[in-house]
């Protein structure tokens, strides 16, 4: 939590007005811009579980209406916002470990701007061979064989 | 302009009679942990293992919910990714509502929301029935 030594940097770095925001944990620059993407990835995710739930819900109903709905998600158009969705819920997932690695390692709140860099480097290395599976077989009907 | 307060910074503010916010801000991050877990893990298995999401069907759930293990992964993740989420989008209503009684009405809906999908998906869980016609 509180340690005391929350970055200052750039009231060193000279400058006034705005600049003298930015280097603070989450005024301007990637502080800031990581918290807003925090609460777009959160938001899009959360609204997605309740149609997420409803459309599961139907194997109470019956067999072939929840594969009807499922047939959906089979969709390539469907297939690609569903990588949109796992992309947001990585990078939501990824960013949630550095804002308690911010909030609980001493170090944290100085190291910020390099933990958000290398969790943007994990998501990108999670989601290239992530979507070339998501969307194999998509591309495969589409294009052929 | 809006001028915001340092962090931290020293002033008087109104003091909550209870810890209910600590409580709040803890969950999010043990519950954040567990999501980790549970929700990457739901999204390899469903979109990449074994063909992905072309793959499942009714008889794909069956076969899972066959299962005691599956059953408590899927309704962990349920409960705690709704209330996860339920208290995220309360923190932004809190922040972008202008007029108490928006601020009411919004909460009202998303409570309403989150405890009826949570009780339906709970529901569906415990009574599913892989011979249903």
């Amino acid at each position: 939590m509180s340690t005391g030594t929350e970055p200052r940097t750039s009231t060193a770095r000279g400058g006034g007005g705005i600049t003298k925001l930015a280097g603070t944990l989450y005024r301007g620059r990637e502080g800031m811009w990581s918290w807003v993407m925090h609460r777009i990835t959160g938001v899009l995710t959360f609204f997605f579980l309740f149609a997420h739930v409803l459309d599961t819900a139907l194997v109470r109903v019956s067999p072939s209406s929840y594969d009807t709905v499922i047939a959906s998600y089979k969709n390539p158009v469907v297939n690609l916002l569903e990588l949109g969705l796992v992309g947001a819920v990585l990078f939501h997932a990824l960013n949630g470990l550095r804002i308690i690695a911010v909030d609980f390692w001493s170090r944290g709140a100085r190291l910020q701007r390099q933990m958000l860099w290398t969790i943007v480097a994990v998501w990108v290395v999670v989601m290239v061979p992530g979507a070339y599976f998501m969307l194999k077989h998509t591309v495969e009907t589409l294009f052929g064989s | 302009m809006t001028t915001i307060e340092a962090p931290r910074s020293r002033q008087r503010r109104a003091r909550s009679r209870t810890n209910t916010e600590l409580y709040a801000w803890l969950f999010m991050r043990v519950s954040g942990i567990l999501l980790v877990v549970l929700v990457l893990g739901h999204l390899f298995i469903m979109n990449i293992l074994d063909g992905g999401v072309q793959r499942i069907n009714f008889g794909f759930v069956a076969g899972r919910w066959a299962s005691p293990f599956w059953q408590v992964w899927d309704l962990l993740m349920l409960w705690l990714a709704m209330i996860h989420g339920s208290n995220g989008l309360r923190t932004i209503i809190n922040d972008y509502t202008r007029r108490d009684a928006s601020r009411f009405w919004l909460k009202m809906l998303l409570y309403t929301a989150t405890g009826l999908t949570i009780a339906l998906g709970t529901l569906v869980i415990f009574t599913f029935d892989p011979n249903i016609s």
